[in-house]
C-alpha cells in the first residue's frame, strides 16, 4: 500500500484547521488545549510526510522523524504546564470557562 | 591563566548570592558582608593598579579569555563570542575607581538605608558586577551583557529607596538608557553579522579601514547610547531627577561610575574604533561637550534643590569630558580619562556630604540652611575642599583635567575651548553660591541650631577620597603614566585615519557642482 | 642652572609657610574638639600666631639668605634654580607632547618679591596675634594667613607659568577665605563670593594667554619663553601671524592681571574685600596679592614690550583707573573704602609705569606701597580696634590725644602715600610719571590725568588724617573709649614707617646723582623688554632740567593739595556735607565709584540670572522635557485607542495569532 505524500499533508492541514477551529469556537479551556495538541499532532504528522517525501530508499532523511519527536516531548510540557494552569484556574474562578479570565482586558 | 580579573568582577555576586541566603532581619551581617566583599575587590583593583605596566608584573594577569558560544555571521564560519575580560590603559582608571568607591558606597548606607537592607545590598553589589564587567569586557557581546545588567540594579535602587517622585525618574531614566542601548544593539549585530567576530582588538584592526559612511552611522548609534548615558546635551533631563530621587549611595555610584560607561565607551568604541568617523564627528561632539558645559552650569545656577543642582554641575563637568575626548588631542583624551575620574570623586564626594546633612536635616533645599558652618566645622571644612576640587582649583585633581582638556580643545577649536572656558568662571559661580547660601550667614533658623556635627564613621568615608583629591592634584603623573602606551594606540589610529581621509580626499577632488559647470 | 647646583632648599621657602599653616590649622580643629565641652574655650588656639610667625620668620630668613647669594654672583648669572617637581606629563617621559615641571626659580624680581611677603607679612603676622586676640577663629585665621603666603611665595617662585597660576589661584582661595572669614554677617561671605568670582573672570582670561603660549612656545617655562622671545622673535623679522598671537597672548594675560590686580574692568570686587579683617586688608589687598598682575607682566616683560598696542592699553587702563580709584577716595566716609579705593588708584599708577617700559619703577612703587599701604592699613585697623569696630570716619576725630603712636605712624604712612617730597612714594610715583611724560605722545594726556589723580591723592590722604585725628571728637564718649593698641599691633607700625618714610633710597631719580638701586638689581631681569622697546621707539632719557622741573611740579602738587586737604576737614565733616547738599548727584556718582558696580549687577549679573532662569524653566523643563514627556504621553494616547483590541478573550487574541502567523508566511511565500 503506498499513500501518496500529498494525500498525508491534506490530511494534515485538515486536523490542523480542524483544531483551530475548535481552539476559537470552544469556551472550555481542557477543550481548547486538546486542540492545541491536534494541531501539534497535525504539524508532527506533515513533519513525517516531507520526511517521506525526501527520502529515497538509499538515504533516509531523518530530520523529520526527530522533529516530531521533539514536538511530541513539547507537547507533553506543554499538556503538564497547561494542566496545572487550567488547575489554579479553577481554584480562582471556580470554572474552566475562557470567558471567565479576561483580565487582559485593555 | 590568572583569575584576578575573573574575581574581581564575580566577587560582588557570588556576596549578592550570599546575602541573598541570609535570615531577613540580620542586617548587620548582610551590611558587614557587603563591606567585606568591596573591601576585597578594592584591594583587589588597587594591586592591580599598582602593578599595571610595572616591568616584572605578569602581563597574563591582566586577561581571562575563554570562548562562550558561537552567532551566525556572513561567512561560513560562525561568530565566536568570547568571555575576554581585560584590564588595559583605556579600562585601568574606571576599575580602579569602581573598586575603590564601592566600600565607601556601602559604608555611607549605614546612615540612610534602614528599610530592606538585604535586598539593597544585593542590587548594589549586582551593579558592581555589572559596571566592572562593563569596563573589563573585551568581547562586544560581553560588553553589552554587562552594560544591560547594570542598568536594572538602579533601578530598583531608585525604585525602592528613592525619595517622593522616585517612580517617574526611574521611568525616565530607565526608558532613556534602554532606548539608547536598543540603538547600540543593532550597530553590534550588524558588526557581528557583517565582521566575524566580537573580539574588541580584532574589531578595532577592522573596522578602522571600514568606509567612512559604514563608520559614521555605527558611530551614530554607538553614540547615541553613550550620549545618553553621560549624559550629553539634549539627553541630559533624566539625569537630574534620577540624581534627585535616588538615594545618596545610589547618586554617588550613578555619578561616581554610572556616566562614566558613557565616556568610557566613547573612548573604547567611538574613538579607538571608530577613528575615521570621531574625526569627521568631532566638530559636533565638541560643540555638545563645550555647549553643555555652559549649559549645565547655568541650570545648576538656577536650582535651589541642593542635589539638583550637583546634577546639574555633573552635567557641565561631563561636558568637559566629552569636550576633551573629541578634541582628539593628546592633552584632550588624557585630560578626559582623568576628568572622569575627577569627577567621579568630586562629585562622589558632593554627594556623600549633601546625603550626610540630608540625613540630618532631612532637607535639601537651599533656602532650608543658613550659617551651617557654624554649627557644623568639620563638615564645612569637608564641604569648602570638595566644592573647591569640583570648580578646579590648582593643586587639587579637578584643576588638571580641566586645564589639559581646555589646552587640548584649544588646540583642536579655540572657539570651543573658550565656551568651555565659561564652565570656569560659571562652576564658581554656582558652587560657591551653593556654599554661601548653605554653610555662611547667620545661623538664624532653629532647626540649623541643633545639627550635629559629622562623626567618625562619616569622617572615615570622606578621608580617602579627599586624599584622592589632593594626589590627584598634586602628582598626577601617577596616573597619567599608567594610561599612556595604551592612549599612544589610539592616537596612532587617529593619525592613520587623518591620514586615510586625507588620501581619499585627494584622490577625489571634490566635486565641482554641475550648476556651475554649466554656468561656465 | 646645572641639576648639580640645584638648590633644593628654596621649596623650604614657601613650605615653611604651609607647614606652619597645617598646623594652624590642627590647633584649630583641636579648639574645636575643646569647644565641645566648654563653649568659650581656647583651647590650644594661643599658639597659633607662635607657629605661624615662626614659620613666617623661617622663610625670611631663607629669603635673606637667597638674597645674600644672588648678591654674591654675578649679575647677569643672578639666578638659583630649585630641584623640579614633576607635575603633569602627557606622553613619552623622553618626548612628552605636553609637560610641566615646576620648579623654584630665585632672581632679582623674584627674591624682591620674596623679601617683601615675608617682611611685610611678618610684620603683619605678628599685628595680627595682637589685632585678633580673643577671635573665636583665631587659629584658623592663621592657618589661612600662612596658607596665603604659601601660596603667593609659590606664585612669584614658580618657574613655570602653570606653576604661577597655582598661586595665582592659591592667593585667590585665601583671599576669599579671609574676606569671608567672619562669614556670620552674610555680607563678607558675598563679597568673598564676589572676589572669587570675579577673580575668575581674570583667571579665564590667563588661561586662554597660557593657552596660546603654548602654542608659539611650546613650553610654559617663563625662562625658556623669555629666552625664546629675546632669540626668535625679533620685531624685525617677526611675521604678522605670530605677532598677532603675542599680542593676544599678552592681552589675555594682561585680563589676567586685571582680575587679580583689581584694575578696569574688573576692579570692584577689591573695595567690597574690605569686609575681611584688617590685617587681611593689609597683607593680601594692599601689600602683596594685587600686585601679583604686575608681577607677572615685569617677569614675562619681552612678550608685552612686542606688542606696544597692548602697552599702550596697560597704560591706558592703568592711568584709567588711578583716576576713577582717586576720585572715588574723595568722598568716602569709611576710613577703610579710603584705603580701598586708594589701593586700586596706585595699582593703577603701577600699570602705567609698566605701559611705558618703566618696569624697574613699576616694581619699585610696588615695593614703597607695600611698606606705605600696609602700614596705613594697620594703622586704619589699629583706630578700628580702639573706637570698638567704628569704621565712619565722621563718628572719630581728635584720636591724636589718644593714640599717639598710632597717629605718629599714620602719619608718616599717608606722607608716603600722598608724595610729600624725600618720601619713599613720592620717588616711586614720580619715576613713573617721569617715565610717562618722556614716553610722548598719547602718554601726555596719561601723565596730565596722572599728575591730577597724585592731586586727588594728597587731598584725600590728608582729608582722611584730618577727620580721623584732628577736629573735635565725634563720637559718643559713654559707648566708646578709644585707646591706643598693645606694643605687638604698634611695634609693626614702626617698623612699616621707618620704611615707609627711607624707602626712597632704593630709587633715587638719576639727579641725584646716585645709583637707583633697584633699577641696578632688576636690570638683568627687564633688560629683554628694554631692549624690544628700545628697537621700537628709542628714545633719550629726560635732561636734568626736565627732571627736576618734575620733581619740582610732583612736589608742589603733592604739598598744595595736602594742604587744601588736610584744611578742609580739620574742623570736622561739615564740607562732606556740604557737597552732598551741593552736587548730590557728583558725591553720589563718586561715592558708588562711578557707578560701575551698579552697572555690571544690572549689565551683566541681571542678564545671566535670567538666562539660567531661562534654561531651567524654559529650555529644560518646557522644551526638552517637554518633548520627553510629550511622546511618553502620544504613546500613551495611541495606546489607548489600541487597546480596545485586547478584548480579553482568548478566541480573539487566538485569531490575531493565527491572522499574524498567514501573514507573515504569505508574505514570505511572495518574496
Amino acid at each position: 500500500m503506498n499513500v501518496p505524500s500529498e494525500h498525508l499533508f491534506f490530511l494534515s492541514a485538515g486536523l490542523f484547521a480542524l483544531g483551530v477551529l475548535g481552539f476559537l469556537v470552544r469556551r472550555n479551556v481542557i477543550v481548547a488545549l486538546m486542540c492545541v495538541e491536534l494541531m501539534l499532532n497535525a504539524a508532527n504528522l506533515a513533519f513525517l510526510a516531507a520526511s517521506r517525501s525526501h527520502s529515497s530508499p538509499g538515504a533516509l532523511d531523518l530530520q523529520g522523524p526527530v522533529f516530531s519527536i521533539f514536538v511530541i516531548t513539547v507537547a507533553a510540557a506543554e499538556a503538564a504546564v497547561g494542566l496545572a494552569l487550567v488547575i489554579a484556574l479553577y481554584r480562582l474562578k471556580q470554572s474552566v470557562e475562557t470567558d471567565s479570565a479576561s483580565e487582559m482586558k485593555g | 591563566m590568572h583569575y584576578d580579573l575573573l574575581l574581581l568582577t564575580f566577587l560582588p555576586l557570588a556576596a549578592a548570592f550570599a546575602i541573598a541566603f541570609t535570615p531577613k532581619g540580620a542586617e548587620a551581617l548582610q551590611r558587614y558582608l557587603a563591606l567585606g566583599a568591596t573591601l576585597i575587590v578594592a584591594v583587589l583593583g588597587v594591586r592591580l593598579f599598582l602593578g599595571f605596566g610595572v616591568e616584572g608584573t605578569p602581563v597574563e594577569r591582566y586577561v581571562f579569555d575563554a570562548p562562550w558560544f558561537t552567532l551566525p555571521s556572513s561567512y561560513a564560519a560562525p561568530t565566536q563570542v568570547r568571555f575576554k575580560l581585560g584590564l588595559d590603559g583605556v579600562s585601568l582608571l574606571m576599575v580602579t575607581l569602581t573598586a575603590v568607591l564601592m566600600p565607601i558606597v556601602i559604608l555611607s548606607t549605614w546612615g540612610h538605608v534602614h528599610k530592606r537592607v538585604k535586598e539593597f545590598m544585593v542590587w548594589m553589589l549586582v551593579m558592581q558586577t555589572g559596571m566592572l564587567g562593563t569596563f573589563l569586557a573585551l568581547d562586544l557581546v560581553l560588553f553589552y551583557f554587562f552594560w544591560e545588567i547594570s542598568l536594572i540594579p538602579l533601578y530598583f535602587l531608585i525604585g525602592i529607596w528613592g525619595g517622593e517622585r522616585r517612580l517617574y525618574a526611574t521611568i525616565k531614566f530607565f526608558l532613556y538608557t534602554l532606548a539608547g542601548s536598543l540603538v547600540m544593539m543593532i550597530a553590534i549585530i550588524s558588526i557581528l553579522w557583517t565582521r566575524g567576530t566580537s573580539d574588541v582588538f580584532e574589531l578595532i584592526n577592522l573596522l578602522c579601514r571600514a568606509p567612512l559612511e559604514e563608520q559614521l552611522w555605527l558611530f551614530a548609534a554607538f553614540a547615541l547610547a553613550f550620549g545618553i548615558k553621560v549624559p550629553l546635551l539634549p539627553f541630559h533631563t533624566w539625569l537630574p531627577d534620577a540624581h534627585t530621587e535616588a538615594p545618596t549611595s545610589g547618586s554617588v555610584v550613578l555619578a561616581g561610575v554610572l556616566l562614566k560607561m558613557g565616556t568610557y565607551g566613547l573612548v573604547r568604541f567611538c574613538i579607538h574604533m571608530l577613528p575615521g568617523a570621531a574625526i569627521a564627528a568631532a566638530p559636533v561632539m565638541m560643540a555638545l561637550g563645550a555647549i553643555g558645559i555652559l549649559y549645565g552650569a547655568l541650570l545648576a545656577w538656577a536650582q535651589d534643590d541642593l542635589k539638583r543642582l550637583i546634577a546639574c554641575s555633573s552635567v557641565s563637568h561631563l561636558g568637559y569630558v566629552v569636550l576633551g575626548l573629541f578634541a582628539l588631542t593628546p592633552a584632550g583624551i588624557n585630560g578626559g580619562m582623568l576628568q572622569m575620574v575627577n569627577h567621579g570623586i568630586s562629585t562622589g564626594l558632593l554627594f556623600l556630604l549633601v546625603g550626610m546633612i540630608y540625613e540630618r536635616r532631612h532637607s535639601r533645599a537651599l533656602d532650608a540652611f543658613g550659617g551651617v558652618a557654624v554649627a557644623m566645622p568639620i563638615f564645612a571644612l569637608f564641604w569648602v575642599i570638595t566644592t573647591l576640587s569640583s570648580v578646579g582649583l590648582p593643586g587639587l585633581n579637578g584643576f588638571v583635567g580641566e586645564y589639559l582638556i581646555l589646552y587640548g580643545s584649544f588646540q583642536a577649536s579655540p572657539l570651543w575651548s573658550i565656551v568651555g572656558l565659561s564652565g570656569v568662571i560659571f562652576g564658581a559661580v554656582y558652587l560657591l553660591m551653593a556654599t554661601r547660601r548653605m554653610l555662611f550667614g547667620a545661623l538664624d533658623k532653629p532647626e540649623n541650631r541643633e545639627l550635629a556635627d559629622i562623626g567618625a564613621r562619616e569622617i572615615g568615608l570622606l578621608l580617602p577620597l579627599i586624599v584622592l583629591v589632593v594626589w590627584l592634584g598634586v602628582s598626577p603623573n601617577t596616573f597619567l603614566s599608567k594610561t599612556q602606551p595604551d592612549l599612544e594606540q589610539i592616537h596612532l589610529r587617529l593619525a592613520e585615519a587623518r591620514r586615510a581621509l586625507l588620501a581619499s580626499a585627494e584622490a577625489s577632488p571634490t566635486p565641482t557642482r554641475p550648476d556651475q559647470e554649466q554656468s561656465r | 642652572m646645572q641639576d648639580s647646583l640645584s638648590q633644593a632648599w628654596l621649596w623650604w621657602i614657601p613650605l615653611l609657610p604651609l607647614v606652619g599653616s597645617a598646623l594652624c590649622g590642627a590647633l584649630h580643629l583641636a579648639t574645636l574638639r575643646a569647644r565641645k565641652s566648654d563653649p568659650s574655650a581656647k583651647g590650644l588656639s594661643a599658639f597659633a600666631p607662635l607657629v605661624a610667625c615662626a614659620a613666617m620668620a623661617g622663610a625670611l630668613a631663607l629669603a635673606v639668605r637667597g638674597f645674600v647669594d644672588l648678591r654674591a654672583l654675578a649679575p647677569s648669572a643672578r639666578t638659583l634654580l630649585s630641584t623640579s617637581w614633576e607635575w603633569i606629563t602627557i606622553g613619552n617621559p623622553a618626548r612628552p607632547w605636553f609637560d610641566v615641571d615646576v620648579a623654584l626659580v630665585l632672581d632679582p624680581l623674584s627674591s624682591t618679591l620674596t623679601l617683601v611677603i615675608t617682611g611685610v607679612g611678618l610684620l603683619i603676622h605678628i599685628y595680627a596675634a595682637g589685632y585678633m586676640k580673643g577671635d573665636a577663629g583665631y587659629a584658623k585665621f592663621f592657618a589661612y594667613l600662612n596658607l596665603f603666603v604659601f601660596a603667593m611665595l609659590i606664585l612669584v617662585l614658580s618657574s613655570s607659568l602653570l606653576g604661577v597660576f597655582v598661586g595665582w589661584e592659591g592667593v585667590g582661595l585665601c583671599s576669599y577665605l579671609l574676606i569671608g572669614f567672619w562669614y556670620e554677617k552674610g555680607w563678607p561671605a558675598e563679597a568673598a563670593q564676589k572676589a572669587f568670582v570675579t577673580n575668575r573672570v581674570g583667571d579665564a582670561c590667563f588661561l586662554i594667554g597660557s593657552f596660546l603660549l603654548l602654542r608659539l612656545f611650546g613650553t610654559l617655562d617663563l625662562a625658556d619663553i623669555v629666552m625664546r622671545m629675546k632669540a626668535d622673535f625679533r620685531l624685525d623679522t617677526i611675521d604678522a601671524g605670530t605677532q598677532l598671537n603675542l599680542s593676544l597672548a599678552a592681552l589675555f594675560l594682561f585680563g589676567g592681571c586685571c582680575g587679580k590686580s583689581a584694575q578696569l574692568p574688573l576692579f570692584t570686587w577689591l573695595p567690597d574685600a574690605m569686609a575681611g579683617p584688617t590685617p587681611v586688608s593689609a597683607l593680601i589687598h594692599a601689600a602683596t596679592m594685587v600686585t601679583s598682575g604686575i608681577y607677572l607682566i615685569v617677569r614675562l616683560n619681552p612678550l608685552f614690550a612686542s606688542s606696544p598696542t597692548v602697552m599702550t592699553l596697560i597704560s591706558a587702563v592703568g592711568v584709567t583707573t588711578a583716576l576713577i580709584g582717586g576720585s572715588t577716595a574723595l568722598v568716602q566716609r569709611d576710613i577703610k573704602k579710603v584705603l580701598a579705593y586708594s589701593t586700586v588708584s596706585q595699582l593703577g599708577y603701577m600699570f602705567l609705569g609698566l605701559g611705558t617700559g618703566a618696569f624697574a619703577a613699576a616694581v619699585f612703587h610696588l615695593v614703597t606701597h607695600a611698606f606705605f599701604k600696609a602700614l596705613l592699613f594697620l594703622g586704619a585697623g589699629s583706630v578700628i580696634h580702639g573706637m570698638h569696630e567704628e569704621q565712619d570716619m565722621h563718628k572719630m576725630g581728635g584720636l591724636r590725644k589718644h593714640m599717639p603712636q598710632t597717629f605718629a605712624t599714620f602719619l608718616a604712612g599717608a606722607a608716603a602715600l600722598s608724595g610729600l617730597p624725600l618720601m619713599s612714594g613720592f620717588f616711586s610715583k614720580d619715576e613713573i610719571l617721569a617715565h610717562t611724560f618722556n614716553s610722548g605722545g598719547v602718554y601726555y594726556a596719561f601723565w596730565i590725568v596722572g599728575v591730577l589723580t597724585a592731586a586727588m591723592t594728597a587731598y584725600y590722604t590728608w582729608r582722611m588724617v584730618a577727620l580721623t585725628f584732628f577736629g573735635s571728637e565725634r563720637f559718643d564718649h559713654h559707648h566708646v573709649h578709644p585707646h591706643e593698641s598693645p606694643a605687638l599691633m604698634t611695634v609693626p607700625l614702626m617698623v612699616l614707617a621707618l620704611l615707609s618714610v627711607l624707602g626712597g633710597v632704593l630709587g633715587l631719580p638719576p639727579v641725584f646723582h646716585v645709583a637707583h638701586v633697584l633699577d641696578g638689581w632688576l636690570a638683568p631681569v627687564v633688560e629683554p623688554g628694554k631692549a624690544i622697546l628700545a628697537m621700537h621707539h628709542p628714545h633719550e632719557h629726560l635732561s636734568h632740567t626736565v627732571e627736576w622741573v618734575l620733581l619740582g611740579l610732583g612736589s608742589a602738587v603733592a604739598l598744595a593739595f595736602a594742604h587744601t586737604g588736610f584744611h578742609a576737614y580739620t574742623r570736622g565733616a561739615e564740607r562732606d556735607l556740604a557737597i552732598e547738599r551741593g552736587a548730590p548727584g557728583v558725591a553720589g556718582f563718586l561715592n558708588e565709584a562711578w557707578t560701575i558696580d551698579s552697572a555690571y549687577s544690572r549689565l551683566v549679573v541681571m542678564p545671566l540670572r535670567l538666562c539660567a532662569f531661562t534654561v531651567r524653566f524654559v529650555i529644560d523643563q518646557l522644551v526638552i522635557d517637554g518633548l520627553v514627556n510629550g511622546s511618553a504621553t502620544a504613546v500613551k494616547n495611541i495606546a489607548g485607542r489600541v487597546r480596545g483590541m485586547a478584548s480579553g478573550q482568548l478566541e480573539s487574541y487566538a485569531l490575531w495569532m493565527g491572522a499574524g502567523a498567514a501573514l507573515i508566511s504569505l508574505w514570505w511565500m511572495w518574496s
